[in-house]
């Protein structure tokens, strides 16, 4: 199924979803609707909600700010992360030496970091960033010491024979070897760089889509909380598809990228 | 010359036919592997070549009889484990400079393009990038592929990687070219086309060459001397033979000639033990 009939389908489970919800948050459907309706709020309450928000154009300080936190975080984690995964996967002994501590950083549960951070970095964007920076560093990281490592043999030393110096290895083979295996990621790595702001941002903060569920939470307020949730799906929609469109211009040069769609 | 192994029919023929001097000189090259269970395999034991400026040499034998490891040691990218490597009478230490190296394996760069793979030798050896973007595209004509330099190597077909990968290795103007089964991976007739092409480009400016195949016909149709290994492990030199041929030659055409059939029975009389010893070490192995 493609194009069309395959959107209509989608569409449909939508349909059908927001229907049911609907149905039994106002008749007698499965019970009473006063119930229903406080644990789960009406499509068109949210609905009413979201309008609100974009009407009054409140929603759009908390997108920005998430959106800043999710981009530092992803900038910053994946820099540390290229030019640390490079360092380990180029100096074995270094690697071995650090090996289990970062086994251990990437075994700990980092929203247990959280209150750390604030406490370090304040209640601005800054903690957020911080928590982010944690979750995207360790895929990133992983991906790129792979990647030096399983540099393709033969590629290698084709390019040595070809005259290279370890520093135009270091660009022309190492470096385009790991950020592909780095792009395989890139969906992952935006993604947890938006959970860390969220995470963040609910566990304290002054602005973002994480506070405004929060807020949302305190008061309970369900249909805030329900609308909080779609516009962050969406925000995250959003991002996935210039993911997408990023590494459709930069991996060209893969067999799966190079024809249209994926 | 101590330490060649017995030799076969025409072994004094362990010399350049071209009578012009030597590119690369192979003397009781030795190659050991330390294995990882502890002790050593020996690939290679005790191998005498010498190869001159402007010769075709095919080096020939069983499968996995350490014609690839051979070439290694004369690239540089394998140091022998006794004896030496001397090129244009230097001896080697580190990589080979002069020599170009055809890979049996994919070693274009997937993450650039066909123009990008051949003009990267020149770049990297500081020529300004639109000057060898510029030379890359002339080389990419010499092999046929003027309309693909855009093309990354996954959208090129087997036959046009090879072209690509030879005018890689070409562009640097190599004095020695070492080829390890480049036209292993092709079908036989895109082999047919890829000889007469290699052939054209190097009767144009003759470089030394080290042809290592498994395929008898293409050795004899292409080089001037051919050289037999023994089966491995310890493989050794063991046959030494000029082959005669006229050149122009047109490959598809050659084998047609009553001395090249000659030529051939010669040879494969000797490589038929290696290669069923070879085969009898695989099953006792």
């Amino acid at each position: 199924m493609k194009g069309t009939p395959l959107f209509l389908a989608q569409l449909a489970v939508a349909v059908v979803i927001i229907g049911f919800w609907q149905a039994a948050s106002t008749t007698h459907l499965i019970g009473n609707p006063n119930n229903i309706s406080f644990f789960f709020s009406t499509p068109l309450a949210v609905a009413a909600q979201v309008w609100k928000w974009f009407a009054t154009g409140e929603i759009w300080r908390h997108l920005w700010i998430t959106l800043w936190e999710s981009i530092l975080a992803f900038v910053i984690g994946s820099l540390a992360a290229v030019v640390i995964g490079f360092w380990f996967a180029r100096k074995p002994m270094l690697a071995a030496i650090f090996d289990p501590y970062v086994k251990a950083a990437n075994a700990l549960p980092r929203v247990v970091l959280a209150p750390i951070f604030t406490l370090w970095f304040g209640l601005g964007i800054w903690s957020k960033v911080a928590l982010g920076v944690t979750l995207v560093f360790f895929i990133v990281f992983f991906n790129v010491y792979q990647g030096v490592k399983e540099v393709n043999m033969t590629v290698l030393a084709n390019a040595r024979m070809l005259g290279m110096n370890e520093r135009q290895l270091l660009r022309h083979v190492y470096l385009p070897s790991a950020l592909s295996w780095m792009f395989s990621s890139l969906h992952i790595s935006v993604g947890f760089a938006v959970v860390g702001a969220v995470v963040g941002e609910y566990l304290g903060a002054a602005g973002g889509l994480g506070y405004l569920i929060q807020q949302a939470e305190g008061v309970f307020d369900v249909a805030g909380v329900f609308a909080g949730m779609f516009v962050l799906a969406a925000f995250v929609l959003l991002i996935d598809w210039i993911v997408t469109l990023v590494e459709r211009r930069l991996l060209v040069w893969r067999p799966e990228f190079s024809r249209s769609g994926r | 010359m101590t330490g060649i192994a017995t030799g076969g029919p025409r072994a004094e023929f362990r010399q350049p036919t071209t009578g012009t001097p030597v590119a690369v000189d192979l003397d009781g090259v030795t190659i050991d592997f330390a294995l990882t269970g502890g002790g050593a395999f020996q690939a290679v034991a005790r191998a005498d070549l010498k190869v001159g400026e402007e010769e075709f040499v095919a080096i020939i034998g069983p499968t996995g009889c350490g014609k690839s490891t051979l070439l290694n040691a004369a690239a540089g990218l394998l140091v022998p484990s006794a004896g030496g490597v001397r090129v244009f009478g230097v001896p080697l230490a580190g990589l080979n400079r002069l020599a170009g190296y055809l890979f049996q394996q994919d070693a274009l760069m997937p993450w650039k393009t066909a123009l990008d793979n051949v003009a990267i030798g020149l770049e990297v050896a500081g020529v300004r990038s639109s000057d060898a973007k510029e030379r890359a595209r002339a080389w990419l004509e010499r092999v046929g592929l003027a309309a693909f330099g855009e093309r990354y190597p996954h959208m090129l077909s087997g036959g046009q990687k090879k072209r690509v990968a030879l005018a890689q290795v070409l562009i640097r103007d190599p004095r020695i070219l070492l080829m390890d089964e480049p036209f292993g991976p092709l079908d036989a007739q895109t082999r047919l086309i890829m000889g007469d092409l290699l052939l054209k480009l190097w009767s144009d400016d003759r470089k030394a060459v080290m042809f290592v195949t498994h395929d008898l016909e293409e050795a004899i149709a292409l080089a001037d001397r051919v050289v037999v290994m023994s089966a491995g492990p310890a493989a050794r030199i063991i046959g030494d033979f000029p082959i005669p041929l006229a050149r122009p030659r047109d490959i598809s055409e050659i084998k047609l000639e009553p001395r090249f059939q000659e030529l051939h029975r010669d040879i494969w009389h000797m490589l038929k033990k290696e290669v069923l010893k070879a085969y009898g070490g695989m099953k006792e192995g």
